[in-house]
């Protein structure tokens, strides 16, 4: 079964973020601001990678983004992916319907071990939160698609997903190929290993690029959000504060 | 007109989905509202109580349960028949999946995580909506003339209102590639105990409970509440709690009267899922997490210590 994983890279914060002085990005300039993939997509290449180890096959991951994704590439190739494909952009932010298209021509084009099967991606990026990006590309490949997924058997070609409503979980069924959008908790990604780290540096990663279509969902400007300044009423230190407690469980009436 | 697909699951009407039919109230007095599947007949008596007056239900054989495709189809035949400018959700997994396949089908843009739509001419209209899990905003437009948005779950109050509630049935054209994709089975059961998503009270924990033992004064204070748990991402990812449980921007978004964080930092992935929370409580060790500029109360000190006399003194204060 050949695999396709869609990646992002997005940034990463341990504090707030600041923006550019046009407001149009964040500014990653700052020592505190690295990058990571997004969270949902680490779980898509997890899944991916053990899809292939118990099935046979090949994973492959695509990245829309700058030519330093390919940090994030070989971080999934690390953990086990065979190879990745950045469809280089020149940083500018290509919207949901752009990223589709680009990413569905990848698909269509197949990896070398011929077309692909599944195509795995997060059900929304961490950073610009669109919620179909999988779907359109489905739509484009003919393909059915399940979102949200938290659960994933492969069996005979059928593809039985599990998402989470509330306290209890949906069951859907899909004939491969298909596009599949998971979410964080799918599975628990595994680190890379050494010798995963040394084995990844040698896997190829092709990069293409492709005309940039004008977008239609069209970025204005960013703004932080406004913040009511808050700054915690401190009721106290230890266990003598627990009396305060009590009193606001009863003020707010939760008890 | 704006059109709202309103979700229910079984005939039981989705809270969260009902936020878009006020917030397309509130820019316009003519909306209609699609709900789909049979079943929803007996969501139509609540959803009237949010102000529905006229309500379409798509009914057909092969709509026994939730099928997002044939949802979308559905939708795209009022497209047709009643010229809505603008198709609203709200952003919950079936409201976004829904409006994504409807705008695939069109290939129009669609715009997620809304907080606020202004309708312009000429095919451009205006949105601001989160990004980061609403840590940041972003001022957008979208051209096209239908306008497509998913609103952020819980950025608007749903409103009670008195509408007429009068339903037109009407039978979609649907093949069976529409249904292909749909609820075939539900596992787990049914709920025990109270929902993350609407529970009026949460207690969650981080890195600072000191492990999977240290959740049970959790559990005990949040069912002496009548509230759920919660956790940080980094409990989940150390195999703690269940997934189910996390709250953060990868895990469930809540909005609870109360939420009390403890042991945890309030790194900006657990804050997008729990800053619309109306009171925050904090305990904490270090009086400058940030999670302090984030809560409203705060307790410096070691949640392991703290918690048990917080339940023995609720208990004491419920007799």
């Amino acid at each position: 079964m050949n695999i396709a994983v869609c990646a992002k890279r997005v940034p990463l914060s341990g504090g707030r973020w600041e923006l550019t002085a046009d407001n149009l990005d964040i500014d990653t300039s700052g020592a505190a601001v690295g990058f990571t993939t997004s969270p949902h997509e680490e779980c898509a290449a997890e899944a991916a990678v053990q899809l292939v180890e118990q099935l046979g096959g090949s994973s492959t991951v695509i990245t829309l983004g700058v030519a330093d994704s390919e940090e994030q590439i070989r971080s999934l190739l690390a953990v086990g992916v065979d190879r990745g494909v950045i469809i280089e952009t020149d940083g500018s932010e290509w919207d949901p319907q752009a990223t589709a298209s680009a990413l569905t021509e990848q698909i269509k084009a197949g990896s070398p071990e011929g077309a692909y099967d599944l195509v795995l991606l997060g059900t929304e990026a961490a950073d610009t939160a669109d919620f179909q990006v999988g779907i359109r590309m489905a739509h484009a490949l003919g393909w059915p698609v399940v979102t949200n997924v938290k659960g994933m058997t492969i069996d005979g070609g059928v593809a039985r997903c599990e998402r989470a409503v509330g306290s209890s979980r949906e069951v859907y069924e899909v004939t491969l190929p298909a596009v599949i959008t998971v979410k964080d908790g799918l599975n628990i990604p595994r680190y890379p290993s050494v010798p995963g780290r040394i084995k990844a540096r040698k896997k190829p990663v092709d990069t293409v690029t492709v005309e940039k279509p004008a977008a239609r969902l069209e970025k204005v400007r960013l703004d932080l959000a406004v913040e009511e300044a808050r700054s915690a009423e401190i009721l106290g230190t230890g266990v003598d504060a627990v009396p305060a407690l009590v009193e606001i469980f009863k003020n707010i009436g939760v008890l | 007109m704006i059109l709202v697909f309103v979700d229910h699951d079984r005939g039981v009407l989705d809270a969260t989905s009902v936020q878009a039919l006020t917030a397309a109230r509130a820019l316009d007095s003519d909306v209609e509202v699609l709900l789909v599947g049979s079943a929803g007949r007996d969501a139509v008596a609540e959803l009237a109580t949010y102000g529905a007056d006229t309500i379409h239900l798509a009914v057909h054989d092969t709509l026994t349960d939730y099928a997002p495709l044939a949802s979308a189809k559905a939708a795209l035949e009022l497209v047709s028949s009643r010229s809505p400018r603008g198709i609203f959700t709200t952003g919950t997994p079936r409201g976004n999946e829904v409006l994504a396949h409807i705008a695939a089908i069109l290939d129009a843009p669609m715009a997620a995580e809304v907080l606020s739509v202004t309708f312009g001419d000429a095919g451009v209209h205006e949105v601001v909506r989160n990004r980061w899990g609403g840590n940041l905003t972003e001022t957008a437009r979208v051209h096209n003339d239908l306008l497509l948005a998913a609103f952020a779950p819980h950025a608007i109050r749903a409103e009670n209102a008195t509408g007429a509630g009068n339903v037109t049935e009407f039978t979609p054209n649907l093949d069976a590639a529409d249904t292909a994709v749909r609820v075939i089975d539900r596992t787990g059961g049914a709920a025990t105990g109270v929902g993350l998503a609407e529970a009026r009270v949460i207690v969650s924990g981080g890195r600072g409970v000191g492990g999977p033992e240290g959740f049970d004064v959790i559990e005990e204070l949040a069912d002496l509440l009548s509230g759920a748990v919660g956790c940080s991402r980094v409990v989940t990812s150390n195999g703690w709690r269940p997934h189910s449980e996390q709250v953060g921007q990868t895990g469930t978004k809540v909005a609870p009267d109360l939420y009390i964080a403890c042991g945890i930092s309030g790194a900006t992935q657990h804050i997008a899922g729990c800053r619309t929370s109306k009171t925050i409580i904090a305990i904490n060790t270090d009086k400058d997490a940030p999670i302090m500029g984030y809560a409203h109360y705060a307790v410096i000190g070691d949640a392991q210590t703290i918690l048990p006399e917080l339940v023995a003194a609720t208990r004491a204060a419920k007799e």
